[in-house]
């Protein structure tokens, strides 16, 4: 068997190693809030606290396997899975380096919208089914949350696509051998950014899961392995954004030939996983309201005029 | 009332008292040592130094004593005065130069006087570096601990000891800073009234030792108000209890009965309650073994017991609520007396005196009160020692006069000492045998009993002819019998004490003398003290029908005419010849005993259900007076232990058994008076038995188990097991320990006194229960002497001591150590002729009790006294006149070694 | 509008410029048990019972402690032996209440209880927190090396008799007629 696009042991590959770095990044999270925040993080178990995860790995998978009796079970079991498998399908067009990925699809940019939407699912399933008052509020702002910013996310893309004239991932790589989207397409990125945190609600943008007023939102009721599928499913939502990131704005695997396209990949990639956790340590959580009316009163408009101004430049330029 | 200024402050005060007794009673902070309430001023200590003024103008000032200055109309005095203050603090450094470093190590420590004072006065440090005078400790006997190192030369001992309580064997002994207060020798304590030493001491000279042998700090101690159950004076007491058994007993103010003192039965008989021979288990006898009780098997023989074939026996040891919940399971009817058949009929007699408007039952305060008292026959030292106490006071009423005379304050106690020398009130005892008060008795008569009684009604005669004479078999009293009368009738205050202790008799005399001279007084009442032997004798004989004697209880269970038996709290092997008595419970089908010791009694009984010590229940008594005063209880019992109104019946609430008793009980329709009011509480809150600085709460049974349990809740009373609530600021009756911020010592009263040596604030010294008639009863005729001694036969009388005469206390090991073995006291002369020695063995013919022989110059020739040991002999087995012979066998065990010494003196001096 | 982006904008990158710059700030991490603290001498941790020079219990069972505890987690029983000394028959400390004030040590007149700088008390059961005078004496003089009530105080004990404390007099000869 080879290792080229599409094959077997590719796939392999790559579903193995996004699933271990989403695993780590527990680790690597809980290390560097700890610098952050003037403090060591893990570090007792294993060197520098590596085998921290194993030991959380243990500790979730010999937990109770436990579904409330009030739960619909169905759903409930349904909602982690989904989250898992749509986050785990995206990278399926993610363009790692020449020669590495699981397809070539001329869908990409289409597939990964098409992944997210699908992941508000996940979330509005786990807040019905659980059949309790935080994890049904915590769905609610979710949906909400995710819909309303798939959309500036989607329309913020549309720029990158414009300008290389392609939803095909590769090809949009490709196009900027001569120079990062990130130069033409600043707006969009700041956008798609701000979107992208936003759909994998993250800090600062956590409020379907906000602990402090909605105990743990939409998964309040999971417990094992259950809750770890979230867990690690929001890691994995941030590998596949900053894998967008990189390659959406920054060149994906381009860089100086001194180190392979898959080092640069990783590198970039690596840079914003860090800005995200810097990110949670830094920033404050904003009210629900205030996230809604910044996306559909600010981003939405800015991002309009951005794929309007892109438009301009490109008919005037050809 | 005078008008005085101090500090600025105008105070209106009484000026016939001194200025410190005044700042006291204004609630004022002034230190003292020398001074006591009860024993007026000397002048010894100088701590009591305050500035007085000539007028407004004098700026300076000069120093005077508080205690030695009248608190006369107008007088200016300064307590905060800058030179005032440093000589006082001056003072008690003085007084503080040889004090040891021992107040960790002393029994007084936390409620020293000493250490207040010296807080007070603002000495912290010994600036002195000299060496410490230091002294060698006296062995005083099983009560009192010595500690001469501590003492500072204040005089209160000696002066309490000796000048108050009238001890000959505690003396000041060399001089200067060498003084020192002690025995000429090691030994006992002779007075009965030793143990007081422990309070009057400003520090830790002298500590009780009873204490200290399971010693906790005052601030430790859970405690109640409780009253005395020694004897029928009622003393008010306050016991300390921690870690569930008894501590100690100290005074609890109460200005009607006992003042600042006790005795030292009652101060040191409370060992019994923490017995290990305590009945704490309710058992069944069947067949020889002792099975328990579960609470439904008792509730069914309870049942079984309230039918109208059992007959209950009270107590005059148990309280009015135990004896009126076991008149109500029984009725009435079946209700029998707890004591002798004697004791009854005379009991019967005290309480129909008691109603008569010609007597006044006197108080204790009233007697120290009396100019001049007859004591007929009766040892009251020995009886109710109280009394005794309050009678050598009395005998001062002359030295007060005196000083009124000649213008000097009654509080200028040496100078009223020195003017009245060995003038004093007078005091007849008419006796069988030397008594304790002889030293301060102005007549003394030595006699056979049926002399006694026929003195005393002569001496009636002499007072009034309307009362009949008697004959007596000599004439050689009648001058000093006319004297008495004579000194009775000059009297103001007149006080003639009896008591049922030698018969009934003796009763009818000493009324028939005060009938006499309320005759020709014509007064409102004059004071017949009554005694009886227990503490509520007068209750128990309140509630019983005067036809149901313990003699027609017997008989009644011998004839089968009732099968069942309940006894409440009582001995009957101490009430009826043992006779009468296994004949009886031979025939009793079940019979059920309710005590707090096991007995004979309790050992003939089918059912034993264990009943709480004084200090382990609420109850009321009723004194010699009548007096109905509340007791509180201390502690619970932790184990299964109950009071016995509580066993006899399971429902009800104390205060509604009070209630009940109050309403179909004749003669108690005052009773409920005693009970605290509600309305008297702050915020209905309970009021705490342990002290604000209670220690311990977390660790106490933290070794049993670590989670603390929930505070003991009490029901019953108005007191609460804890720390909670609202100490008693507003009601003194519920002043059990006092304590006032900086009077951390039992001085501290003064802040809860209308007046220093006044009632308590806002309480009441008990409830008088007698109701007066009108009408005056008749004079008593006298006995017709029929029987005269054989040859060779003593004419009886009865005798008792201090310690071992009552049944409880004579179980405490302190008061075992000073009890002596039963003995018959006789003259020398009759030990002649039967040639008998100090110490012999007799018998007494038609018993086979053995007893030893104490011969005593103070015995009249052909009488004998005998003293029943705590219970070895049976006083129903003697008849009025005994024989003895001597006996080879030496039974004795203890032998006279602890009777008092000075007692034996005269024999001694004899011989 | 413009003012409050560019605002909000440079706020939110100080912020994470700021947090970021942490990653240069030492942690201030102690890392309890591999690395000990140091611990004061004057710490109020564990009580002990301490004897004196002598070897002998200093204390006497005088119950300062006790009513100094706050939270009265100290319970104790005075006795003496034949010669007059006293000492606790028992003394507990219900270490499950104690709140390490120091005031019993503040209270003691003879430093018989003193705290110290041992804080690793925790048990698995409640029960254990409770310790008895077995448990809390020491052998040693604890803080305070040189000091002995008992050669202090007045009160006569085995082995030292009356006028042998320090700075006391031979005891007076009340029959003596001398000044």
């Amino acid at each position: 068997m080879t290792f080229e696009v599409g094959s077997g042991l590719s796939i392999a590959v790559i579903l193995t190693t996004v699933i271990v770095v989403a695993a780590m990044l527990i680790w690597v999270e809980r290390r560097l809030l700890g610098f952050w925040q003037d403090r060591l993080g893990p570090n007792r178990v294993g060197y520098f606290g590596l085998l921290q995860v194993v030991a959380d790995m243990i500790k979730i998978f010999t937990k109770e396997d436990w579904i409330p009796p009030f739960a619909d079970k169905f759903s409930f079991v349904l909602a982690p899975a989904i989250i898992m498998s749509v986050i785990l399908l995206s990278f399926s067009v993610v363009p790692f380096a020449p020669g590495v990925g699981v397809v070539d699809s001329n869908i990409g940019v289409l597939f990964v919208l098409a992944m997210a939407s699908l992941g508000a699912y996940s979330v509005m399933l786990a807040g019905l089914s659980s059949d309790n008052k935080y994890a049904l509020l915590g769905a609610l702002r979710a949906a909400a949350q995710m819909v309303s910013y798939e959309v500036f996310m989607g329309i913020s893309i549309l720029g990158v696509v414009a300008l290389s004239g392609s939803f095909n991932l590769r090809e949009i790589v490709l196009a900027q051998t001569d120079g990062w989207y990130i130069i033409p397409q600043f707006i969009g990125f700041v956008i798609f950014l701000i979107a992208g945190v936003a759909e994998s609600h993250r800090l600062p943008f956590d409020i379907p899961e906000a602990e402090q007023e909605i105990c743990a939102g939409y998964h309040t009721e999971y417990s094992g392995m259950k809750f770890g599928m979230f867990f690690v499913g929001e890691y994995l939502g941030l590998v596949l954004i900053s894998s967008l990131i990189t390659v959406l704005f920054f060149g994906g695997w381009l860089g100086p030939s001194f180190l392979p396209p898959i080092i640069w990949f990783v590198l970039k990639a690596s840079a914003f996983i860090a800005f995200f956790i810097l990110m949670r340590a830094a920033l404050p959580r904003p009210r629900y309201d205030q996230l809604m009316t910044y996306g559909w009163l600010f981003l939405l408009p800015v991002s309009l005029v951005n794929l309007l101004v892109t438009g301009v430049i490109i008919l005037s330029t050809q | 009332m005078a008008k005085i200024v101090i500090d600025g402050v105008t105070y209106e005060v009484n000026p016939n008292n001194n200025l410190l007794q005044e700042c006291l009673s204004q609630g004022l902070d002034l230190p003292y040592f020398c001074w006591h309430p009860c024993m007026g001023s000397v002048g010894a200590c100088r701590q009591c130094a305050v500035k007085q003024y000539r007028d407004e103008d004098d700026k300076d000032g000069m120093l005077v004593m508080a205690c030695m200055t009248p608190a006369s109309d107008g007088t200016i005095i300064s307590i905060e005065d800058e030179g005032a203050k440093s000589f006082r603090s001056e003072v008690i450094e003085s007084l503080m130069i040889s004090h040891p470093h021992d107040c960790p190590v002393c029994e007084e420590g936390g409620e020293c006087h000493l250490q207040d004072m010296t807080q007070m006065s603002g000495h912290n440090y010994r600036r002195y570096d000299k060496k410490k005078v230091t002294h060698r400790n006296q062995y005083l006997g099983p009560f009192i601990s010595h500690e001469m190192n501590r003492c500072i030369a204040c005089y209160r001992c000696v002066r309490y000891y000796d000048n108050y309580a009238g001890g000959t064997d505690l003396s000041v002994q060399a001089s200067h800073h060498h003084v020192y207060f002690g025995r000429h020798e090691e030994g006992t304590l002779e007075s009965e009234f030793s143990g007081n030493l422990v309070e009057v001491c400003p520090t830790g000279v002298f500590t009780d030792k009873v204490f200290s042998e399971h010693y906790s700090r005052k601030w430790d101690l859970q405690t109640a108000p409780s009253v005395c159950v020694g004897c029928s004076v009622g003393c008010n007491t306050a016991p300390g209890e921690r870690y569930g058994s008894l501590r100690r007993i100290v005074n609890r103010y109460n200005s009607e009965v006992n003042g600042y003192f006790l005795c030292d039965r009652g101060r040191f008989g409370f060992d019994f309650v923490n017995s290990e021979e305590r009945l704490l288990e309710p058992i069944q006898r069947k067949q020889g073994k002792a099975e328990l009780l579960t609470a439904a098997q008792i509730e069914v023989s309870i049942q079984q017991f309230s039918s109208a074939e059992t007959i209950g026996i009270g107590s005059p040891r148990a309280s009015n609520e135990s004896n009126f919940a076991l008149r109500c399971l029984v009725g009435d009817d079946n209700f029998y007396a707890g004591c002798s058949d004697a004791e009854y009929e005379s009991l019967g007699v005290i309480l129909a005196l008691a109603a008569d408007a010609a007597f006044h039952s006197p108080s204790v305060r009233e007697i120290e009160q009396a100019d001049a008292v007859l004591i007929l026959g009766e040892d009251v030292t020995n009886i109710a020692p109280r009394i005794a106490l309050a009678l050598r006071q009395s005998v001062r009423n002359k030295a007060k006069e005196l000083a009124d005379e000649n213008r000097i304050p009654q509080w200028q106690d040496a100078a009223v000492r020195e003017l009245a020398q060995h003038e004093r009130s007078p005091l007849s005892i008419l006796s069988p045998a030397v008594s304790r008060l002889d030293d301060v008795a102005s007549e003394r008569i030595i006699d056979s009993l049926p002399n006694l009684i026929a003195f005393g009604h002569q001496i009636a005669n002499k007072i009034s002819d309307s009362a009949a004479t008697a004959v007596s078999a000599s004439s050689e009293h009648d001058d000093t019998l006319a004297l008495i009368a004579q000194q009775l009738l000059r009297a103001k205050r007149p006080l003639i004490i009896a008591g049922n202790s030698n018969g009934g008799e003796l009763i009818k005399a000493a009324a028939n003398i005060a009938k006499a001279l309320q005759e020709k007084n014509d007064d409102a009442g004059i004071d017949l003290c009554l005694l009886v032997p227990e503490v509520n004798s007068l209750g128990m004989g309140m509630l019983v029908d005067p036809a149901n004697k313990l003699g027609a209880a017997l008989a009644r269970l011998q004839d089968g005419d009732a099968k069942r038996l309940i006894v409440l709290e009582n001995d009957l092997y101490r009430r009826a010849t043992a006779t009468e008595v296994d004949a009886a419970l031979e025939k009793a089908e079940q019979i059920l005993v309710l005590d707090q010791l096991p007995t004979r009694t309790t050992a003939k009984a089918d059912i034993v259900l264990p009943a709480t010590a004084f200090s382990e229940h609420e109850a009321t008594y009723i004194n010699y007076e009548g007096r109905a005063q509340l007791s509180f209880q201390v502690n619970k019992c932790q184990k299964m232990a109950k009071p016995s109104w509580r066993w006899l019946n399971a429902a009800e609430h104390i205060d509604d058994l009070v209630q009940r008793c109050c309403n179909e009980a004749k003669g108690f329709t005052k009773l409920s008076e005693v009970l605290p009011a509600d309305n008297q509480f702050v915020a209905g809150m309970k009021v705490p038995r342990q002290s604000h600085r209670y220690s311990g709460r977390t660790a106490m049974i933290a070794n049993i188990n670590v989670h603390e349990p929930k505070q003991m809740v009490d029901d019953e009373s108005i007191m609460s097991f804890s720390m909670e609530g609202v100490p008693s600021q507003k009601d003194s009756t519920i002043l059990a320990s006092s304590w006032a911020p900086k009077w951390n010592s039992n001085q501290s009263i003064s802040k809860f006194q209308d007046e220093v040596n006044g009632e308590l604030k806002q309480g009441h010294t008990g409830i008088l229960m007698f109701e007066k008639s009108t009408s005056v009863g008749a004079y008593f005729e006298p006995p017709v002497n029929s029987l005269t001694a054989a040859e060779k036969q003593l004419h009886l009388a009865f005798g008792f001591q201090i310690f071992g005469s009552d049944e409880l206390s004579a179980r405490c090991k302190p008061i075992q150590a000073r009890m002596t073995d039963a003995y018959v006291g006789i003259s020398p002369e009759d030990a002649q002729s039967r040639n008998l020695v100090q110490g012999d063995t007799v018998t007494i013919s038609g018993t086979d009790s053995n007893v030893t022989v104490c011969i005593r110059t103070g015995i009249k020739t052909g009488t004998a006294l005998l003293y029943c040991g705590e219970g070895s002999l049976n006083p129903a087995e003697f008849s009025e006149f005994i024989e003895i012979e001597k006996c080879e066998k030496q039974s004795a065990s203890l032998g006279m070694r602890n009777l008092i010494l000075s007692d034996l003196q005269d024999e001694d001096k004899s011989s | 509008m413009l003012t409050l982006v560019k605002d909000t904008l440079t706020s939110q990158v100080v912020t994470l410029w700021r947090v970021f710059a942490h990653l240069w700030v030492k942690a201030d991490t102690v890392e309890y048990p591999d690395v000990q603290p140091y611990m004061f001498p004057r710490w109020r941790g564990r009580i002990i019972l301490s004897r004196d020079p002598d070897g002998e219990e200093r204390c006497v069972a005088c119950n300062l402690c006790a009513v100094a505890c706050p939270v009265d987690c100290i319970a104790l029983q005075k006795t003496e032996d034949e010669e007059g000394r006293w000492y606790p028959e028992f003394f507990r400390i219900n270490f499950s209440r104690c709140i390490m004030c120091g005031f019993c040590e503040e209270a003691c007149p003879t430093n018989a209880i003193q705290l110290t700088p041992d804080f690793e008390m925790a048990e698995y059961v409640r029960q254990d927190m409770v310790w008895e005078k077995e448990d809390l004496l020491i052998d040693g003089t604890g803080k305070y090396h040189d000091y002995n009530f008992y050669r202090v105080a007045g009160k006569k004990i085995g082995g030292k008799d009356k006028g042998e404390a320090q700075n006391e007099a031979v005891p007076v000869n009340v029959r003596s007629l001398l000044p």
